[in-house]
């Protein structure tokens, strides 16, 4: 058990080492490797109408000129230790999370991620108790009645719902609620939960349903898949012999052993769920790190940009860890290995 | 998602006919591959997504001719067909008429028939080629995990595990934000093509790479392949002639799988604006054009709907092709 917690931990720490490179690579090397030099892009962080020798200046300060590696320290220092800007005139201090400072508003980017940070994780939270509660209950409803009407519909929509496209289904939802039939908040609605979590939930309801039928036509097909198959195991004839209750033999010996491959897909799924509330969010013009992120590629706004894929990447990286250690507690296997 | 096909189980093998009791008269011996299709034959639904399949391909091809004959350049502005004061089509339901199929677009009035044709070529050229670029990379390292295992395998696995946990979207859209304007020979939306092709099928590849990876662990121990072994036969020579056979009915049903799923990806990509570049159409471009303009449904169902029946077909496919090849699945 605890070598098992200690080689997760591990992993943990070498996937966040992997995805802080790969995010390096992509902003700093590839564009170099596309023919970007150093000048061009320390253009960014001084305009367009700055002198050849200024930006030489900028990029040197920034340290464009350092070696790839060099530069990679620097930025994971600038993380983990925060980072000084000399800016000619004196030195600006950026604190421990340090991702840089955007090159349209100037500012740090740090405290925007975390203004935006509670939007993402209200919907991602929300959302996922939704789809797993009704995509695992209607899976096994539809197991238990196999070829019935209601089978028949749920995993019809389901195939319905995995062919959908989020966005879609969002500006469909948009359009019939709020617009149409006035039962929900229009698009961009949003309450913190500390102000008021009665609206907090009323503003999030549409983005967490469209958000969650998704996923839950998924899980709906897999634990339907996984119950028929369970179901049809000699211990749960066994069971049913020693005169279990029905409801007992369907929870304790048939989900039970189809929950863990349920969780494992739970666990993948937190990447896609990242992606999946981006779009939600630029469906609903919600305030979160999706549209944060989105407004950032579309001025070109690097730091910003990595901001968000890295904080989004630890998001899943931590979210992933706490299903391993679920892992534990649900499937003795791992347990007592 | 779905349970790893087995395709080699001995069961199929060593009673084809029993899966197909009172199928045929005399007793022959048939191929897995004639069992799957004589399957496949029988399963409407299948069927259909496959001929829906087939269609849209059709449409892809020849999307200049069916434009010139149903409709106008997709690029083409209709302002006569605007209302000057509020920017909307003039015509009921979205301008729809027989010149305008679908009705056209609000503020510029381009045709929305032509655009949605003009679309199907960029998303069905992108989710198949981005599915080679899967596919190969995929079949490659899965074999070589599952063939040579040990610390090979470890490797290898470890990097699945790290692609299949990374927000994927994210990192795509990184990246193809960054997309320059020329490079490689190519510019403009030709380069970003190109770019979304390999950005797509480089991260969805590990789907592809598990499942080969587990069926190459399977067949290794085969005796066919021990057979092989001991006429003295060389690693590459196994891999390329007793294993890789063997492999192709899974990996014709996950890359089949992979389509819509790649299909998507591009729609989403293009939906934030970070895929392929306006004027240029593609169904994801359009429905984020349509965002502004609730008040007409038109212009938000026919993309949607388009991306909706591809996917739906793809899939329907894909899961009446792996049921064909899956011995148990009768």
């Amino acid at each position: 058990m605890l070598t098992y917690i200690i080689r997760r931990l591990i992993g943990a720490f070498a996937m966040l080492v992997v995805i802080s490179m790969v995010t390096f690579g992509i902003f700093y090397v590839v564009p170099q490797w596309a023919g970007a030099t150093p000048e061009a892009m320390a253009s960014r962080y001084v305009g367009r109408a700055a002198t050849p020798e200024t930006v030489h200046l900028v990029a040197e300060r920034l340290g464009f000129y350092d070696p790839v590696v060099v530069q990679y320290g620097n930025f994971v220092k600038g993380i983990f230790a925060g980072a000084q800007y000399d800016y000619g005139a004196g030195v600006e201090h950026c604190p421990a999370p340090c991702f840089g400072y955007s090159f349209i508003t100037g500012q740090p980017v740090w405290p925007d991620l975390l203004d935006r940070l509670p939007v993402t994780f209200s919907l991602a939270i929300g959302a996922a108790i939704i789809w797993v509660i009704a995509g695992v209950s209607v899976g096994v409803l539809s197991a238990l009645r196999r070829g019935s009407f209601f089978d028949r519909l749920t995993m019809g929509t389901a195939l319905a719902g995995v062919s959908l496209p989020i966005f879609f289904t969002g500006m469909i939802s948009l359009v019939v609620f709020s617009y149409g039939l006035g039962w929900t908040p229009p698009g961009g609605a949003w309450t913190d939960f500390s102000a008021n979590p009665a609206e907090w939930a009323y503003n999030l309801l549409l983005p967490w349903i469209t958000l969650a039928f998704l996923f839950a036509a998924t899980y709906a097909r897999l634990t339907r898949a996984g119950m028929l198959e369970t179901m049809g195991e000699d211990y749960i004839r066994t069971a049913r012999a020693k005169g279990l209750r029905e409801r007992q033999v369907v929870v304790k010996h048939g989900l039970r052993a189809t929950l863990t491959p349920i969780l494992t897909l739970f666990g993948i799924d937190f990447g896609l769920l990242i992606g999946g509330a981006i779009l939600t969010e630029t469906t609903y013009t919600l305030p979160g790190l999706g549209q944060y992120a989105i407004l950032a590629i579309r001025t070109q706004d690097m730091p910003q940009v990595m901001g968000v894929v890295l904080v989004a990447a630890m998001f899943v990286v931590v979210a992933s860890l706490i299903v391993d250690l679920l892992y534990a507690v649900v499937d003795p296997r791992v347990r007592l290995s | 998602m779905t349970a790893p096909l087995d395709v080699s189980g001995s069961a199929a093998e060593a009673h084809p006919e029993s899966v197909l009791a009172g199928a045929g008269k005399a007793i022959q011996g048939r191929s897995l591959t004639r069992i799957a299709w004589m399957r496949l034959r029988r399963d409407k639904v299948a069927l259909a997504g496959g001929g829906v399949v087939v269609l849209l391909i059709l449409v892809a091809i020849f999307s200049t001719p069916i434009i010139a004959a149903f409709g106008h350049p997709p690029l083409e502005f209709h302002q006569d067909q605007i209302d000057p004061a509020t920017l909307l089509p003039k015509g009921s339901f979205g301008g729809m008429s027989a010149e305008y199929l679908l009705g056209v677009e609000p503020v510029n009035g381009r045709d929305i028939f032509s655009r949605i044709v003009a679309g199907a070529w960029i998303s069905l050229l992108i989710g198949f080629l981005a599915t080679v670029v899967s596919v190969i990379i995929g079949t490659v390292l899965g074999v070589i995990a599952g063939y040579f295992g040990g610390w090979v395998d470890q490797v290898i696995g470890r990097l699945m595990d790290v692609f299949l946990a990374f927000p994927l979207l994210v990192f795509a859209i990184a990246l193809a934000g960054v997309i320059p304007d020329q490079g490689f020979g190519l510019e403009g939306n030709g380069l970003r093509i190109a770019m979304l092709i390999f950005i797509i099928g480089f991260f969805s590849w590990p789907s592809i790479g598990r499942i080969v990876r587990g069926q190459t662990l399977s067949l290794r121990e085969r005796e066919f392949v021990d057979a092989a072994k001991s006429l003295g036969a060389r690693h590459g020579y196994i891999i390329f002639r007793e294993v890789l056979p063997n492999l192709m009915a899974p990996i014709l049903v996950y890359a089949t799988l992979l389509i819509p799923t790649n299909i998507l990806f591009e729609a989403s990509l293009s939906f934030l604006g970070v895929g392929i570049n306006p004027p240029t159409p593609t169904w994801g471009g359009m429905l984020s054009e349509a965002v502004r303009f609730y008040t007409l449904p038109h212009f938000v169902i026919f993309p949607g709907l388009a991306i909706f029946i591809t996917v739906l077909a793809f899939n329907l496919f894909g899961d009446g092709l792996r049921d064909a090849f899956d011995p148990r699945a009768h």
